[in-house]
C-alpha cells in the first residue's frame, strides 16, 4: 500500500507522460518501417568508433575525468567553435559538457529559470522544452510559427513558416527570463535567417532576457542555406547559451554527449547544476568525441569534413523522401536543415472517424498508418501546445537519416498507398 | 550582490535560480586542481589507478563493434539487457522477484540516481536525515530539492582498543530516534560508508528500519561499495529487511563494481510505485544513458551471475586484492606517526593526524580547518594528495572533525614509497 509520503514532488507533477514512450514501443516491431524517432540507422564514421575503441584501452580513460568536461574534449570544442564564432573560447570557463543536448537544456533551465519566470517557446518545439520549464517552476509562453499565406500550395519549404513579428513582441514582458530557439528546428527543419534572429535579438536586448539556442542540428544545413548563431549577433554573446550535440554531429545519439557554450557568468551556474546532479560525463566517450572533432577541425570547409559530407548525404535523402511523399498525395514541407520533414496529410482525405474523438487527427493518423501501412512517424501536435493543435493536426513528422534500404521500404509502402 | 551584477556583463537582473544558491563550492574541484598543479601522487579522489577487469573491457569493445544500434538511443529507463540482468542478479540477493522494467532505473552513475531520488521525493519543507560523515553531495542535493538536512553523527564508541576500526563508529539509538519527526521524508545511509569504511551490521540496520517503518520514512541506501568488504564482514541490504522493500531506494554503481568509474553507469532499485517518480525526473533531465557502456555492464553482470560466490568471481577477487592493500597502507601510515582507522569496507581509509606536529606555516590557508591546511601542506610539500575529512561533515560540524584525512587505497602503487 503506497504511503502518501511516496507521492511525487510538486516539481514533477503532471510531467510523467511522454510522447516517445507511447510511440517507440509500438514502432519497435521489426515489421514496421520506422521513420518516427530521430536517430540514424546509418553507422557513425569509422574514425569515431575507432577513437572510442582506442580510448577504452587506456587505463586512465576508464576512470573519472574533469567534471565540467574532459580536457581533450573541451579544448577541441573551443578550437572548433572558436573558429565558428570567430572568438577565443575559454575551454574551462565558457564550455560545459553534458549528457546530450538534453542534459544541456536541463542544466540551463535548472540554473537560470525559477518560479515567477516566463520562458517563450516557439511552436512546434522539441517536446522536452515545456516540461523542463515547468519542472524549473517557470511558465511556458507559446508562440507558433505560421505558414505564410503567400507560399505556393505545391511546394512548401520550412522557410515558409515564420513568426508574426507583432505577436512575438507581445509575448515579451518584464517577467520574461528567456526565449528558447531551435535552429535548425525540430520538427519543421526551419533555419532562422539572420534577419529573423536579429528581430529576436532586438527583443532580448530590449527586455533584457536570456536566449537559449538549441543548435544540435547545426551542421545539417542544405544547399542555399546558412546556419547563423544568434550568439554572434551584437549584444547577444553575454546573454546566450548555445547548445550542441555530439550525438547529432557524429550520428552517435547513443553516446549522449552534448555541450553548452556561453559567457562565464552564465556557464558557471550551469556548472553548479552539473556538479550537483551527475558531476561528470563518461570519459572514454568524451575522449573519442574530442579526437573526432580535432580530426574534422583540420578538414573544416572541405568536402570530406564529416560536418559537410553528412549534410550532402542527407540532402539526397531529403529530396528522395519529399518526392515519395508527394507521389502519395501528401504535401511535404521541405526542410532547410535537420533530419526531419513534416508532411501535410490533408489531401489524402483519410477518414478516421472510427477512431473516436479524444485525440488530435495526427495522433489518430499516425496510429492508423502504423497499423494499416506498417510505417511509423510522429504526430506533430506532440510538439505544440493545446491552443495550436488545430493549426498542426494535419501534419506528421518523418525522420530521413535512414539507410537506403529503409527508404526503399518506405517508398514501397508509399507507392502502393492507394492500391488497397 | 552589486559585484555579481557588474560581473554579469550586459544583463542587469539577477540571473541564477535560487535552487543553486549556496551549493556552488565543491571540494573536488578545489583539491583535484591543486593535486594536478603540484603533480601530486593522488591518493585523494576515489578511483582505481588500474584498469577494469579484462572481461569487461572486452565486453565494451564488443559492444562498440556490435552494429549501429549500440551507438544510438536505447530504452530511456535502462538498456533492456542491463535491467534484465540487474533484476535477475539482485533478485537472487534480495530474495524477491525484482521487475526489470518497473523496479529499476539506470542512471549516469550512482550520482545521478541520487539526484533523481532527491528531486523525485524531496519537496520544500521535507526533512532528510543524513548520517555524518557523508559523501559530500547528499547535503547540497537535499538543499537543491528545497529540503532541510537533519544531521546525525557517527561517534567513536566508548572503550575502543588502541587500533581503531570503522566498526568503532556507531549511532546512538536515542539520538537516532530523536531525529525522526513528522516532517521527516527520508533518511540517507551509505554502507559501506565513504569516508569511514563502516559497514552497517544487521542490528544497526534493523534499528534504522524500525524507525523508518514507525515514522513512515523512505530509506535511501547508497551501496556503491557493496562488493568491497574485508575481514569477512558481510554487506547487508536494508531493502531485504522486513517491511523495507516498499520504502527503500537502493543505489548501485557499475563504476565501483567493475573499477570503471569513468563509464558513469549506475542504478536505482526499489518498488515500482517509488521508482516511477525517479523515472519522471530522469525523462525530464537526461532521458537516456549511453548505450554501449550499458551493454558492456550487462555482459559483466551476466558473467558474474554465472560465477557468483566462486573464486573466479571479480566480486571475490577485487576485495581480496584490496584487503592486502588496505593493511599495507595502514602500516605505512602508522610508520610515519599517523593513526589509521581500519575500514571494514569501501575504497577509503581515514587517519588521525593529530600526533604529527607539523608547522603548517602557510598564510594562504590560515583561516581554514586544520585538516584542510594539512592536506594542502601535504600536496605542496610532500607531493601527496589526500582529502580532508571535515569536507564530509556539514558546515555546522566541520570544526569538531578537523583531525582526520582520507586516503584512497584502490591503487597499485607501493604506498610506503610515497612517504
Amino acid at each position: 500500500m503506497a504511503s502518501i509520503k511516496h507521492k511525487n514532488t510538486k516539481r514533477i507533477e503532471g510531467l510523467d507522460k511522454n510522447v516517445w514512450v507511447a510511440f517507440t514501443s509500438v514502432a519497435a516491431d521489426p515489421s514496421i518501417v520506422n521513420l518516427g524517432q530521430g536517430y540514424p540507422d546509418i553507422p557513425p564514421p569509422s574514425y569515431v568508433k575507432e577513437g572510442l575503441a582506442q580510448a577504452a584501452m587506456v587505463d586512465r580513460l576508464n576512470q573519472y575525468t574533469r567534471g565540467f568536461g574532459h580536457p581533450t574534449l573541451v579544448k577541441a570544442l573551443s578550437k572548433v567553435y572558436g573558429k565558428v564564432y570567430d572568438r577565443q573560447l575559454d575551454p574551462f570557463k565558457e564550455i560545459l559538457v553534458t549528457v546530450g543536448g538534453y542534459g544541456s537544456l536541463f542544466s540551463t533551465m535548472q540554473a537560470l529559470v525559477e518560479e515567477g519566470d516566463e520562458v517563450i517557446i516557439i511552436e512546434p518545439f522539441f517536446d522536452c522544452y515545456v516540461p523542463m520549464v515547468k519542472m524549473a517552476g517557470g511558465k511556458p509562453v507559446l508562440i507558433p510559427l505560421r505558414l505564410k499565406s503567400s507560399s505556393a500550395a505545391s511546394s512548401v519549404s520550412s522557410a515558409d513558416w515564420v513568426l508574426d513579428q507583432e505577436e512575438l513582441a507581445s509575448k515579451f514582458n518584464s517577467k520574461t527570463k528567456a526565449i528558447i530557439i531551435n535552429t535548425p528546428n525540430n520538427p519543421i527543419g526551419k533555419i532562422f535567417s539572420r534577419s529573423e534572429l536579429q528581430a529576436i535579438a532586438d527583443l532580448c536586448i530590449k527586455h533584457d532576457t536570456l536566449c537559449i539556442s538549441d543548435e544540435v542540428y547545426e551542421w545539417l544545413v542544405y544547399k542555399g542555406h546558412e546556419h547563423v548563431k544568434i550568439a554572434t549577433l551584437p549584444g547577444m554573446w553575454d546573454r546566450t547559451i548555445t547548445i550542441g550535440s555530439a550525438g547529432k554531429t557524429f550520428s552517435v545519439t547513443g553516446w549522449k554527449l552534448g555541450w553548452s557554450i556561453g559567457p562565464e557568468h552564465l556557464i558557471k551556474h550551469l556548472q553548479t547544476v552539473m556538479q550537483n546532479s551527475l558531476y561528470t560525463c563518461p570519459t572514454p566517450l568524451q575522449e573519442a568525441v574530442g579526437q573526432g572533432l580535432l580530426r574534422d577541425f583540420e578538414l573544416m570547409g572541405k568536402p570530406d569534413c564529416y560536418f559537410t559530407s553528412l549534410a550532402l548525404e542527407l540532402e539526397g535523402k531529403r529530396d528522395r523522401m519529399a518526392a515519395m511523399l508527394r507521389q502519395t498525395g501528401m504535401t511535404p514541407v521541405v526542410p532547410e536543415g535537420g533530419y526531419f520533414m513534416i508532411a501535410d496529410v490533408t489531401a489524402l482525405n483519410q477518414d478516421l472517424s472510427h477512431m473516436g474523438d479524444d485525440e488530435p487527427y495526427d495522433y489518430k493518423f499516425v496510429k492508423w498508418m502504423i497499423k494499416e501501412k506498417k510505417l511509423a512517424s510522429i504526430p506533430v501536435t506532440a510538439f505544440v501546445g493545446e491552443d495550436s493543435v488545430k493549426q498542426f493536426e494535419k501534419y506528421i513528422r518523418l525522420c530521413f537519416i535512414k539507410q537506403e534500404s529503409t527508404l526503399d521500404a518506405a517508398e514501397a509502402i508509399l507507392k502502393s498507398w492507394n492500391k488497397d | 550582490m552589486i559585484f555579481s551584477l557588474i560581473m554579469q556583463g550586459n544583463m542587469s537582473r539577477k540571473l541564477h535560480a535560487r535552487r543553486i544558491e549556496g551549493i556552488d563550492k565543491n571540494i573536488w574541484v578545489e583539491f583535484s586542481q591543486l593535486a594536478a598543479d603540484y603533480k601530486a601522487v593522488n591518493l585523494g579522489q576515489g578511483f582505481p589507478d588500474f584498469s577494469p577487469p579484462h572481461f569487461i573491457q572486452e565486453a565494451f569493445c564488443k559492444a562498440l563493434n556490435g552494429g549501429f544500434s549500440k551507438h544510438q538511443y536505447t530504452r530511456a529507463f535502462g538498456h533492456p539487457n542491463l535491467v534484465k540482468i540487474l533484476a535477475k542478479f539482485f533478485s537472487r540477493i534480495v530474495g524477491r522477484e525484482i521487475d526489470p522494467m518497473e523496479d529499476i532505473l539506470v542512471s549516469v552513475g550512482a550520482y545521478q540516481a541520487l539526484f533523481c531520488t532527491f528531486q523525485a521525493l524531496i519537496d520544500e519543507g521535507d526533512e532528510v536525515i543524513i548520517v555524518e560523515p557523508f559523501f559530500d553531495c547528499y547535503q547540497p542535493m537535499v538543499m537543491m530539492a528545497g529540503g532541510t538536512t537533519c544531521l546525525l553523527d557517527l561517534r567513536l564508541k566508548e572503550g575502543c582498543g588502541p587500533v581503531l576500526s570503522s566498526a568503532d563508529w556507531v549511532l546512538s539509538p536515542e539520538e537516532l530516534a530523536s531525529k525522526f519527526s513528522p516532517r521527516t521524508k527520508a533518511i540517507v545511509i551509505n554502507t559501506p560508508n565513504n569516508p569511514l569504511g563502516k559497514v552497517y551490521q544487521q542490528e544497526e540496520l534493523h534499528m534504522i528500519a524500525d524507525l523508518c517503518i514507525k515514522h513512515d520514512v523512505i530509506c535511501i541506501s547508497d551501496e556503491v561499495y557493496e562488493w568491497l568488504t574485508y575481514d569477512g564482514t558481510k554487506h547487508v541490504k536494508i531493502a531485504s529487511l522486513p517491511g523495507m522493500w516498499e520504502r527503500t531506494v537502493t543505489i548501485g554503481s557499475a563504476g565501483k563494481t567493475f573499477s570503471a568509474t569513468g563509464w558513469k553507469v549506475g542504478w536505482a532499485m526499489g518498488p515500482g510505485h517509488i521508482l516511477k517518480h525517479l523515472k519522471t525526473v530522469h525523462q525530464n533531465s537526461v532521458y537516456h544513458c549511453a548505450t554501449a557502456a550499458q551493454e558492456a555492464v550487462a555482459v559483466g553482470f551476466q558473467r558474474e551471475y554465472d560465477v557468483f560466490g566462486t573464486e573466479g568471481s571479480y566480486f571475490q577477487q577485487l576485495p581480496k586484492h584490496l584487503h592486502e592493500k588496505r593493511l599495507r597502507l595502514a602500516d605505512c601510515l602508522k610508520s610515519v606517526g599517523l593513526k589509521p582507522v581500519l575500514p571494514q569496507g569501501g575504497y577509503f581509509m581515514i587517519a588521525d593526524i593529530s600526533n604529527l606536529n607539523v608547522d603548517l606555516a602557510d598564510p594562504s590557508t590560515k583561516d581554514e580547518p586544520y585538516d584542510y591546511r594539512f592536506v594542502k601542506w601535504l600536496i605542496k610539500e610532500k607531493g601527496l594528495a589526500t582529502i580532508p575529512v571535515s569536507a564530509f561533515f556539514s558546515p555546522e560540524h566541520k570544526d569538531e572533525f578537523q583531525k582526520y584525512i582520507r586516503f584512497c587505497f584502490v591503487k597499485n602503487g607501493m604506498f610506503c614509497s610515497y612517504f
